[in-house]
């Protein structure tokens, strides 16, 4: 486990500036080349209510936002209300003393009471008790002041001398009344590393696209998705992306479709309701053979639910969206940069299978934000389009075009609608193989049967296109933690925890929900003795997907649907619970009231 | 897409234009008139049939791009608009027409298009509009008028009737005519007028039913239809246009262009992305190493 492994933690009102403050600190980590990953917990508002962000830095990849918090900033008195008490011996809480009352003080917590009012450098600069809170963090975690400086200095440059100036000594007086009345948390800070990029999940979302070759993106704003619009919107323009605000779901999907049907690559993405309208497009995306990326980041349902809490709830709507059966690609992204790395790579699927493909994502890792290594972001991706046809010399030189061809694979060669020789219909109703309704004839019952299986032979070479998930840990461990989609990294964790505490475990990570490798993961999970599925949810849907693609039944279940996301000793208090053999299934409770 | 000059083009007759299969609408249905005439106006137009896509949603009337030689895209129900904006942002050179019926267009596509006109993407929307809805067997259409008696409301129909005009009229709409398929020869010069505007042109068109509807039949229509351009109408005047739109009476109900904005650019010649560079689908994929880097720099 890593030597360096700090978490701090801010808590206030939506508005008072929590997120400038976590940024600063995430860029001082960041740019020293320690790893960073922000969980912000909020609520639907803009102003008011309870905002508490937890950062944590380390010399190792950060995983998930953990357990523990060793530095408490509160900027409201509701703040210290609610998270004093979690706090550990040894752990410091920073506060404005004219303003809040700690109360009662767990054991050991070091109170870190700032006199506001003396060392804020412009008594009507609200916003500097912030500035010196994170002078007072900074010093207490360790740090030196350059950094925090620097950062200053980059962030009030545009507002002018002064503003810098009272910045600069509002954040010095709080680095030196730490310095005057405690001592630093115990732990070397790394040598300093060459700097780290800190994206968000829906940036990298986003990113991946741009990568993958995205010529159209469009979107209706919906938390927790919007960051991709807005990524899309600010950067578009110089990327050659058209990106347009459609009036609705239903006219978000249906116009990707037809930029895709046109030939380009085109993405939307949006949450759960948002994706409920979509759905009848999804079947229009299968029926007329379209290739089309659709991005749903999951938030707490049913209904609008939770629009600011994570869950994995959306499987079976995604499994089961639109009418009739047909042949779809459904990828759940395992981290942010996995957000990056994912979008080119389903393109690719969709493009050579020619049908809808989704990324099924969350807010915990769309709306978390932390370093990923550089060498993620590659831009000479491989863009295979398959079989998609672009120019033309005046005729398809093999008697009349047929779009919808009856092929072994079960894949037809696609037009783009301009070409001479290609005059085609791409329609909604079923269709033959030369794009004529089947009922404008008489629904022939052996043309609908072979359209049916021509569209479904394009899964059969669809597993080769994808890897297979692997394990990580002993396949020997003889228990398998098994999680899917944004909970990589806290089971993780978790399995580290519960080996550190003599549990063994393995841990495998289903990324490609759709194809499922079905028997590569029977193959390893008959290894085990003991098979823990592990997800954010109420009913257990991938444990019941598994079931209904192998016929596997878990041995235990640890389900976590209060719409914050599972910690690592949520897993390893549910695992040693579930190893007792008393009961199968076991939900968290979520410690932190926010 | 090689260009082909005029003068090298075969010449085209409304022959190239003929579907792979004959319309399976019912003898004397109102539907035939309109793909004549769009069969003739693409051949005036010298378009070759590769050049247009046809777009559709669902209902008799979007059947069409089925029984016409051009590209085509037979869409959901009430989503033919969203869809064939996709396309003629993601490819500007096509030639997009859209056609549809009342149900499709003005029911549960209507919020599209309020949007699509304000958006003045350039296309051609054909409304096939025979106040019911056909395929599915004659129930009340949002433009059924108040008292009709339909298989969906036996009793007559309460809800006033939309106002498909008008509505384009204040919706944004820089095109707005309406035809009847009984006057062919002003229904084709209104779908090359139309074809031509340089961003949304809404033509609605008295298609009758002759199976469903028994009120709003060709003598029906016949009797009321005047002709706005032989009334001295100024299509520039929106007041007027608006006027006109409101004219519903056993006297008249006015045909011909209603209103016209030939000053507001196509959403395409807007579009950052778009203005040059040519169609968005022709161009190579992806971003350059340089490009990507800079983003990458933003980040650290
Ligand atoms: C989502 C959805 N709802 C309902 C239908 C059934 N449906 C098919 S066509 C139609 C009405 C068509 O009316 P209109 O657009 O006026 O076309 P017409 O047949 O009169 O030309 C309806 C309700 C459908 N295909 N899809
Ligand atoms: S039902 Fe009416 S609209 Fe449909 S084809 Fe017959 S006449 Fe035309
Ligand atoms: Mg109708």
């Amino acid at each position: 486990m890593s030597q360096f492994d700090l978490k701090i933690a801010i808590g206030g009102a939506a508005g008072q500036g929590i997120a400038s403050v976590g940024n600063i600190l995430a860029w001082i980590f960041a740019r020293r080349g320690l790893h960073v990953l922000a969980y912000n917990a909020y609520q639907s508002i803009i102003r008011g209510g309870h905002t508490y962000l937890t950062i944590r830095t380390s010399d190792d990849p950060v995983t998930t936002h953990g357990d523990t918090v060793d530095i408490l900033i509160c900027l409201n008195q509701d703040t210290i209300d609610r998270h004093l008490v979690n706090l550990r011996a040894g752990s410091f809480v920073i506060f404005d003393e004219d303003k809040i009352k700690p109360g009662d003080v767990p054991d050991g917590v070091q109170v870190c009471g700032l006199p506001v009012k003396d060392l804020a450098k412009n008594p009507t600069n609200k916003r500097l008790s912030n500035t010196i809170a994170t002078g007072a963090a900074l010093y207490l975690a360790g740090f030196d002041i350059d950094p925090l400086v620097d950062s200053l200095e980059k962030q009030f440059s545009r507002k002018g001398p002064e503003v810098v100036a009272e910045n600069l000594g509002s954040a010095q007086a709080g680095f030196d009344f730490a310095r005057e009345h405690f001592s630093p948390l115990a732990g070397e800070i790394p040598d300093k590393r060459p700097g780290l990029p800190v994206i968000s999940g829906n940036d990298a979302l986003a990113m991946g696209g741009a990568a993958a070759g995205v010529k159209f993106y469009c979107a209706y704003p919906m938390s927790p998705a919007t960051g991709v619009l807005h990524w899309m919107a600010r950067n578009g323009p110089d990327l050659g992306i058209v990106v347009r605000q459609v009036e609705d779901e239903i006219g978000v999907i249906t116009m990707a479709i037809g930029a895709a049907h046109a030939g380009v690559r085109a993405m939307c993405a949006t949450s759960g309701g948002g994706f409920a309208l979509m759905t009848e497009g999804i079947g229009f995306a299968a029926m007329t053979e379209t290739p089309i990326v659709v991005i749903n980041v999951q938030r707490a349902g049913p209904s609008t639910g939770v629009p600011t809490k994570t869950e994995q709830g959306d499987l079976w709507q995604m499994l089961g969206a639109s009418q009739g059966d047909f042949p779809r690609i459904i990828v759940a992204p395992t981290d942010i940069a996995d957000c990056f790395t994912t979008i080119p790579e389903i393109f690719n699927v969709a493009d050579k299978l020619q049908c809808p493909a989704m990324v099924l994502t969350d807010l915990l890792i769309s709306e978390g934000t932390g370093t990923v290594d550089p060498g993620v972001f590659k831009w000479d991706q491989k863009i295979d389009r398959g079989e998609l046809i672009t120019t033309s010399n005046g005729s398809n030189g093999d008697g009349p075009y047929l779009r919808y061809k009856i092929t072994d694979n079960g894949i037809s060669p696609r037009a783009i609608p301009g070409l001479d020789g290609y005059i085609h219909v791409a329609a909604s109703d079923e269709q033959d193989e030369n794009s004529i309704l089947i009922s404008d004839e008489f629904t022939n019952p052996l043309k609908r049967q072979a359209m049916v299986e021509k569209r479904g032979r394009k899964m059969a070479s669809a597993k080769a296109m994808i890897p297979a998930p692997q394990l990580e840990g002993s396949p020997d461990a003889g228990l398998t933690l098994l999680g899917w989609g944004s909970t990589k990294g806290v089971l993780r964790e978790a399995r580290a925890l519960l080996e550190a505490d003599g549990v063994a475990a393995n841990h495998l990570q289903i990324k490609w929900m759709v194809p499922l490798h079905d028997e590569e993961i029977m193959a390893i999970l008959s290894k085990s003795k003991k098979v823990f599925i592990i997800e954010n949810n109420y009913s257990g849907q991938f444990a019941r997907y598994l079931r209904s693609e192998t016929s596997f039944m878990a041995d235990g279940h640890i389900r976590k649907y209060d719409g914050e996301p599972l910690q690592p000793h949520h897993v390893v208090d549910g695992v040693k619970e579930l190893l007792k053999g008393e009961s199968t299934l076991y939900v968290p409770t979520h410690e932190i009231m926010v | 897409m090689a260009a082909v000059t005029t003068a090298e083009r075969p010449t085209i007759t409304a022959k190239d234009f003929q579907g792979p299969v004959d319309p399976d609408w019912c003898p004397g249905c109102g539907d035939f008139g309109v793909l004549n005439s769009l069969k003739k106006t693409l051949a005036e137009l010298g378009k070759a049939p590769h050049e247009v896509i046809t777009v559709s949603g669902i209902g008799c009337s979007s059947n069409l791009p089925g029984f016409i030689h051009t590209y085509g895209m037979h869409t959901l129900h009430g989503r033919s608009i969203p869809v064939a904006t996709g396309l003629q942002l993601a490819n500007h050179d096509l030639t997009v027409v859209v056609t549809g019926g009342d149900g499709d267009g003005y029911g549960i596509g209507v919020g599209h298009l309020i949007h699509a006109m304000r958006r003045n993407v350039n296309l051609l929307y054909i409304v096939m509009n025979n106040e019911i809805y056909g395929l599915t067997t004659g129930q009340t259409s949002p433009t059924s008028l108040i008292g009709m008696q339909t298989k969906s409301n036996p009793e007559g129909n309460l809800d006033m009737p939309l106002n498909p005009l008008a509505m384009a009229i204040s919706g944004g709409a820089t095109w707005v005519g309406r035809g009847f398929s009984g006057e062919p020869k002003q229904l084709g010069q209104l779908m090359k007028a139309g074809m031509e505007h340089n961003g949304f042109s809404l033509l609605d068109v008295f298609s009758p039913c002759v199976t469903y509807n028994k009120d709003q039949t060709y003598p029906f229509f016949k009797e009321r239809v005047k002709k706005l351009e032989d009334n001295g109408h100024d299509p520039s005047d929106w007041r007027q246009a608006l006027e006109k739109a409101f004219t519903w009476s056993d006297e008249e109900i006015p045909i011909g262009l209603f209103f016209e904005n030939r000053d507001r650019p196509a959403l395409h010649e807007t579009e950052p992305v778009l203005r040059k560079g040519g169609p968005l689908a022709l161009r190579p994929l992806g971003i350059s190493p340089k490009q990507g880097q800079a983003l990458v720099d933003k980040l650290m």
